[in-house]
């Protein structure tokens, strides 16, 4: 009588199992789940038994015919690859779930429980897990076995090589591959005489890695060399070790250049004597005195290379007494630069004042201490210099200041960030005052570091922490320092967080 | 024996395809070889004629034909020479009739025993009115666990009744109610759910296929009240009452 419908109730019925007489839901074969699975076995012609093989050295297993995969005892790569090695047998049935079941590591056999289901009988859906054993048979990769023969086997080397007197771009170098990750597949990475070299196994990382030299620093035009190692005469295939040479142009950041006059046109008549600013691919010229900046591409330097005239080695140090600002403020490339006439004098000769033109008059005060070349009395070799005939040179060119005078400030101090290092040869033919030798132009690319943000742009700090601040409180105002947001924490894993993940799950 | 499992018509263990069993009359395909035949004549020679025949020249006359110890319904593609033999073979008091109607598997159709039959839901009027005529019985439209070949889903004796295992207990109580007799749902032949097709049954006897599984056999055996269903024993039960109320 109602408006709505009626629905019919259907409760389902219960039926005997036709096997084993126990009450149950009707399902399309009508037989309780136990009668169905001891009537059919869906795991019938599924391999139960398979080898797979693993190379004892790099822990890899191999997929046929030529690809090693790295993976760990239960890892989720390794439940990958058993489950693919069974990709034939699961196109029969459908793979629902797949886990390892634990066995000793040394048993040299790894256990997978599958749960598959199938159709059966009459539209019944049968679930069923079966365990699948695989057996590890050990053999080395071919990586691993030519290892083995010969430690020292490279196949492509890259021998980067910088013709100055200091270290500093290798050291900056390492910072940038570090953060890059770019020498992870190097085999070995020697240091050397003015250079480092970099061996690699394979021809196409090393050329990969020469393309990243070239995009983080000026190179030139690599050149590359072959030599024969062995040839197999049936195959016809040749084996060759290449070798790659890699030239950084040898100007660095503060040097101070007299451009050759070809180039000097080439830029835009800038005045010859330049500041090299920043490098990176590209090297940053400034002119001090207009403070014009340009820029050389690699390809453009190497077109016509030229060295530096005095490098940041010859660096004097400045008493400042006066300081006359003569231009405003420039904003160049977001530097700011204040022409100033200022009145120094060296501080080993106090006799002789200079009345100069710096750029640094944004920073100088009277009493402060000051970096620059010392052009009156230097003795020049250049044939560059001498093409200019009109040109007068300043007596004194500023670089920058310097926070010297601070009489704690001692070699090796603790510092609230550190750097991680590259796992470099050392040459050890060399002897030790090298050693101390590097040791210092390192504390001086840590100060450098310090001094400059924008040289940090590019590596990646980290946050010390066995860093205590040092007693002496102030510090004085002005000293660089790097910004705790700059620093990255160091990732630990140690041994009791991971115990105790464990157990939380 | 009450029950005859283990049946096999041509390596088949469906029998209710190839054979028709009523009260009266048994139908039996003509088979390759005599053992299916041979079985039900050493059960039921001398109590009920078995017939070999086939029905519009098949051997599946279970599904094609339906009756009761009233009569036999056959479809209208039955050749004149089978009508003609049917008619010869059967006692007098089966009315053997030909109708003419679209649906023509009439044993999937028709479930029925001697007083009530169920029907297919798209019977035409007509052949509902003849069953009512011919095999003497109250005729019902229904569905069987949502399927409409109630014929082949359903085994009916005036005793009880087997239906398709996914019948709900609503349609069981129904259906029970209208047939007046006692309903399980069950299977036949290791699970299979067309359980017309699977076996064959009257008051006393029931005729199982080889695939039939021992509780299978036990739950026929409960609802078809098999147990002790010898034509003598009931007519021994039947003169024992009668010579009660004699006196």
């Amino acid at each position: 009588m109602s408006a709505n419908m009626f629905l019919i109730t259907r409760t389902q019925g219960t039926i005997l199992c036709c096997k084993c007489r126990i009450l149950m839901a009707p399902n399309p074969a009508n037989m309780c789940v136990t009668c169905l699975r001891s009537e059919v076995d869906i795991t019938e012609g599924l391999r139960k038994n398979v080898t797979i093989v693993h190379c004892p050295e790099c822990d890899s297993y191999l997929k046929p015919p030529r690809t090693w995969l790295k993976a760990q005892l239960e890892s989720k790569e390794l439940l990958t690859y058993c489950v693919k090695r069974l990709e034939t047998d699961l196109k029969k049935v459908r793979l629902v779930n797949a886990e390892f079941i634990w066995t000793e590591p040394h048993s040299k056999r790894v256990k997978v429980k599958l749960k598959v289901q199938k159709e059966v009988l009459n539209g019944v859906i049968l679930e069923q897990s079966y365990v699948v054993e695989y057996v590890q048979q050990d053999q080395m990769c071919e990586s691993c076995t030519r290892f083995q023969a010969n430690p020292d086997q490279w196949v492509a080397s890259v021998q980067l090589r910088q013709r100055v007197l200091h270290r500093r771009t290798f050291f900056y170098l390492e910072q940038v591959l570090l953060k890059h990750d770019a020498a992870a597949h190097a085999i070995k990475i020697k240091q050397r005489d003015q250079g480092i070299d970099f061996f690699f196994g394979n021809k196409s990382h090393a050329l990969k890695f020469v393309g990243f030299l070239g995009e983080v620093s000026p190179t030139d035009k690599s050149k590359r060399s072959e030599r024969l190692v062995s040839h197999d005469t049936k195959n016809n295939t040749y084996n060759y070790k290449y070798t790659f040479s890699v030239e950084i142009s040898p100007i660095c950041r503060e040097d101070l250049i007299c451009l050759p006059p070809r180039v000097a046109v080439s830029l835009g008549n800038l005045g010859p004597l330049v500041i090299c600013t920043k490098v990176t691919n590209n090297i940053t010229l400034l002119d001090p005195f207009t403070l014009r900046q340009c820029f050389l591409d690699k390809d453009q330097y190497w077109r016509y290379p030229f060295k530096s005239l005095l490098s940041s080695r010859q660096l004097v140090e400045y008493d400042v007494f006066n300081v006359e600002i003569v231009s405003p403020e420039y904003n160049v490339d977001s530097f700011k630069y204040v022409i100033a006439d200022v009145e120094v004098a060296r501080v080993t000769d106090y006799g002789k004042l200079f009345y100069v033109r710096t750029h640094l008059g944004h920073i100088l005060k009277p009493g402060d201490r000051a970096l620059g070349y010392d052009l009156y009395g230097v003795n020049l070799n250049d044939d560059d210099v001498d093409k200019y005939r009109d040109f007068i040179l300043p007596e004194v060119i500023l670089m920058k200041k310097s926070y010297e005078e601070k009489p704690h400030r001692k070699r090796g101090k603790p510092r609230p960030w550190k750097l991680k290092s590259l796992n470099i040869e050392l040459d050890e033919s060399r002897g030790r005052s090298n050693v101390e030798k590097m040791n210092v132009e390192y504390e001086e690319f840590l100060r450098d570091l310090e001094e400059n943000p924008e040289l940090r742009f590019n590596l990646s700090l980290y946050h010390n922490e066995d860093y205590q601040p040092s007693e002496m409180a102030s510090d004085g105002e002005g000293v660089p320092f790097v910004p705790l947001e700059e620093l990255f924490a160091d990732l630990e894993l140690t041994e009791e967080e991971y115990e105790e993940d464990g157990m939380e799950e | 024996m009450v029950i005859y499992a283990g049946l096999q018509f041509e390596n088949s263990c469906e029998v209710g395809v190839f054979s028709k069993l009523t009260n009266a009359y048994c139908l039996v395909a003509i088979g390759g070889s005599e053992n299916f035949y041979s079985a039900f004549e050493s059960e039921l020679a001398d109590v009920i004629p078995v017939v070999k025949t086939s029905i519009a020249g098949t051997r599946i006359i279970g599904r094609l034909c339906a009756g009761n110890k009233n009569g036999l319904l056959v479809p209208h593609n039955t050749t004149d020479q089978e009508l003609q033999h049917l008619r010869n073979s059967l006692p007098d008091q089966v009315v053997v009739q030909r109708i003419e109607e679209k649906l023509s598997a009439l044993g999937n159709c028709i479930a029925c025993n001697d007083h009530v039959a169920l029907t297919h839901t798209d019977l035409d009027k007509e052949t509902e009115e003849i069953i009512a005529d011919v095999l003497g019985v109250e005729v019902f439209r229904q569905t069987i666990a949502g399927n409409i070949l109630v014929g082949s889903y359903c085994a009916l004796s005036n005793r009880g009744g087997l239906v398709h295992p996914h019948t709900s207990i609503e349609d069981l109580d129904e259906l029970s109610t209208l047939l007046q007799v006692p309903l399980v749902a069950g299977t036949i032949n290791r699970g299979s759910e067309v359980i017309a097709a699977g076996m064959t049954v009257n008051d006393w006897m029931a005729f199982c296929g080889s695939d039939t599984t021992a509780t299978e056999l036990s739950v026929i055996e409960s609802v078809f009240k098999l147990r002790e269903a010898q034509p003598t024993a009931i007519v021994e039960e039947m003169r024992k009452s009668l010579i009660d109320s004699y006196v």
